[in-house]
């Protein structure tokens, strides 16, 4: 179960000005649920996914965070990780020399050990990547290459969705993953992320466009716009947003 | 919080600054003649070392320190420095390694080099010198099976002095720079290579190098020769006690490789770099040069700079030999307040010679990282290449990385290659990594371990992994 209550954020630019980001998020996703969050370039949706995940470049002034009853602002990036948070990554980063599958294999042992399973031995490891990453429909040298280093944007994006394959967390927040894929890869993530839902997993998907959502039937829709949720209901408000654009709920707002 | 945390990670201590207990033969500090006489005589040398060493000096007295590096140290008093210094027991010298002083086995032993020929590295020769002398060699008789010559430089001086008076100073001239001078007139050990015509040594030579007496200089001198057709990999590594006063390290390194011959020459230098404040920690002034003399000939410098106050090192090759080839790998730390400047020369004079050049800077704390390498492209050197890569990694707002390339063409059908980059760790890194849910030290280090990936592949295998390790120990606490 995840609560948020009143979330208020604010981010430092270069020019050392303090400007609101979040201003005041209400939101609760139950288990088993899949929520979509929808909004225009800016309405902070982005910066929602970051800061539940613990990116430090931002700054928490007010509301509360609670993962299954837990604080999560005062967990450090790498314990919510080992609650079952998993953020795929907007812009996934380059780790140059680091065997992507070495790294995998890190994270995935890192978890378990966590959780007190023993660690998956190299054969083992290597037959369960093998078989997710023709899920994710990369080829199997991906596996052999530097952590997203000289991959094309859909590429890491799939090497994102093979991470949360791998890892299977319990509570999933996909960044834009949609971003800059094409219909093949959407179809792709649609599939993955359906073959997670499970009645203890929480989903948030995080997307600009409604195109995705054909693929990932969200539970809720809520719609963001400067910093607030404007908005929330099922799947038909998507829709409705994507013929009437953005503006239809909020004058000012520019789709 | 980031920086906090990976400061913590970066300030692990140096695990190698314990001092060990032993009755020692050390003359008083001061540099004069008499001081290279003494150590000559102790060394029972033949009548052409010692005049080589007075010549050195001689020519030494007319120089002056050399002050273009990108480095600042205090002058330092060369009359202050103790200039020979042996432990009691080892001195008559050794018949085998069971009369070595278990003080000295016990020190070996906690530095993780076992004197004995089996366990972990028992697939590599170890030459012990601790501070002035060479106090064991390990497979001496395995490899003399193979006709392979590997022992004290001074036991070379009384063995094989023909090779010894033949080849000596004949890369680097005592009269090459002010250090290589130094050493000249007062170095006190080292080892000596000699591989014979034809033969792959059976196994990778090594020497570690240990300063232990407060306030003595080290000043070895390492001369490897490969003859035709023949191979060899050697390793050094080197410690010292964690010292608040400085002391001075000025090794000299000779290569020479004849036809179809190929030397490999690895470093992990790891002596101490002083405290977080920049007090102590060794003073590293080394000059080290390989020379293809023959056709077909290669040398490769592989070297892990994790350690000393200051590191000045430019190991170089001379590529005569036509299709010779020379390599250059390197990775350089500096934390706290530790300076680096390092870097090779590549002296291209054959034909179709080819050079590589891979260099790693890696600085956090305060830490300064010079990359300065010449590359240079003689007139009869046709159709030569070079490929240089150097790229830094910062992990601090307060340190530096520098690159100083030189680059000199006087064959148009040369060509030379030069790639650099320079990138703060990335918070971005950092936070993928931790969302994965990796600690931050993890972290920290699988992210400096992939910037170094190009070089540890380098290193003989028994030693890749500790040069990882090493870096963890040297990293701990670094970004702020």
């Amino acid at each position: 179960m995840l609560n948020i209550n009143n979330l208020q954020v604010t981010i430092q630019d270069e020019k050392q000005n303090i400007k609101p980001i979040l201003r005041g998020v209400n939101l609760s996703i139950k288990p088993g649920e899949v929520h979509a969050i929808m909004g225009p370039n800016g309405s902070g949706k982005s910066t929602l996914a970051n800061v539940l995940a613990g990116r430090e470049d931002y700054h928490v002034t007010e509301g509360t965070v609670a993962l299954n009853n837990e604080d999560l602002l005062l967990l450090e990036p790498e314990e919510r990780a080992a609650r079952g948070l998993f953020l795929a990554f907007q812009y996934p980063t380059e780790i140059p020399g680091v065997n992507n599958m070495y790294f995998l294999r890190t994270a995935l042992n890192g978890l378990r050990k966590r959780k007190g399973l023993p660690p998956l031995d190299a054969a083992d490891f290597l037959m369960l990547a093998k078989s997710k990453i023709k899920e994710v429909g990369l080829d199997e040298t991906f596996l052999h290459r530097a952590v997203n280093e000289g991959f094309s944007g859909g590429e890491k994006k799939r090497n994102e969705v093979l991470q949360m394959m791998m890892l299977e967390p319990s509570f999933i927040i996909l960044d834009e993953t949609d971003s800059g894929l094409d219909i093949d890869a959407l179809q792709m993530v649609g599939r993955c992320v359906n073959s997670l839902r499970a009645h203890a997993r929480m989903i948030l998907v995080v997307t600009h466009y409604q195109r995705l959502l054909d693929y990932i039937q969200p539970d809720v829709v809520h719609v963001m716009s400067n910093g607030k949720i404007l908005r929330s209901g099922d799947k038909t408000l998507a829709h409705e947003l994507e013929a009437k654009g953005y503006g239809w709920l909020e004058p000012e707002v520019k789709s | 919080m980031a920086n906090k945390l990976i400061k913590e990670v970066v300030n692990q201590h140096y695990p190698y600054g314990f001092i060990t207990q032993i009755e020692s033969d050390t003359i008083p500090p001061g540099l004069n003649e008499e001081v290279i006489h003494l150590i000559s005589s102790k060394k029972n040398e033949p009548a052409f070392m010692l005049e080589w060493r007075l010549k050195a000096f001689r020519h030494w007295r007319t120089l002056s320190p050399p002050t273009w590096a990108h480095i600042h140290c205090e002058p330092i008093d060369y009359n202050e420095i103790i200039y020979y210094s042996a432990p009691k027991s080892a001195e008559a010298g050794l018949k085998s390694l069971d009369e070595v002083d278990p003080k000295l086995l016990e020190t070996y032993k906690k530095l993780g080099i076992p004197l004995h020929e089996q366990g972990r590295l028992a697939g590599v020769a170890v030459d012990a010198v601790f501070d002035s002398i060479s106090v064991a060699t390990t497979f001496k008789a395995k490899l003399h099976e193979a006709g392979v010559i590997f022992c004290p430089f001074s036991e070379a001086v009384q063995k094989y002095p023909e090779l010894i008076e033949k080849y000596l100073g004949t890369v680097v001239p005592y009269r090459d720079n002010f250090f290589a001078a130094l050493n000249s007139a007062v170095f006190s050990d080292g080892s000596f290579v000699y591989i014979p015509k034809g033969v792959r040594c059976p196994m990778e030579l090594s020497t570690y190098f240990r300063i232990n007496t407060a306030k003595s200089g080290q000043f070895e001198r390492t001369l490897i020769i490969a003859e035709e057709d023949s191979y060899v990999s050697y390793l050094e590594g080197c410690t010292a006690p964690m010292r608040d006063e400085n002391q001075l390290h000025a090794a000299v390194v000779e290569l020479i490789a004849f036809d179809n011959a190929q030397i490999k020459y690895s470093t992990v230098q790891n002596w101490y770099p002083g405290d977080e404040e920049g007090r102590g920690g060794i003073f590293n002034f080394v000059t080290k040069r390989g020379h293809c003399r023959g056709v077909n000939s290669k040398i490769s410098w592989t070297q892990i700079e994790t350690g000393s106050a200051i590191t000045w090192k430019y190991p170089s090759v001379i590529l005569q030999g036509d299709n010779s080839i020379g390599e250059f790998y390197s990775v350089a730390l500096t934390n706290h307040y530790q300076q680096a400047d390092t870097g090779t020369k590549m002296i291209h004079m054959g034909k179709n010679t080819r050079s590589t050049i891979i260099s790693k800077g890696i600085a956090a704390g305060h830490g300064q990282n010079t990359y300065r390498g010449l590359v240079r492209m003689q007139p009869y050197a046709t159709h030569a290449r070079n490929y240089t890569q150097c790229d830094s990694l910062l992990l601090s707002s307060t340190c530096g990385a520098h690159t100083f390339p030189y680059i000199e063409v006087k064959n148009p059908s040369a060509r030379v290659e030069h790639e650099a980059s320079t990138s703060k760790i990335g918070e971005d890194q950092l936070f993928y990594c931790r969302q994965r849910g990796l600690k931050i030290e993890d972290a920290i280090s699988m992210i400096v371990n992939g910037f170094c990936k190009q070089v540890f592949k380098e290193l003989p295998m028994e030693f890749a992994v500790e040069a990882q390790k090493l870096l963890e120990v040297s990293l701990e606490g670094s970004v702020g």
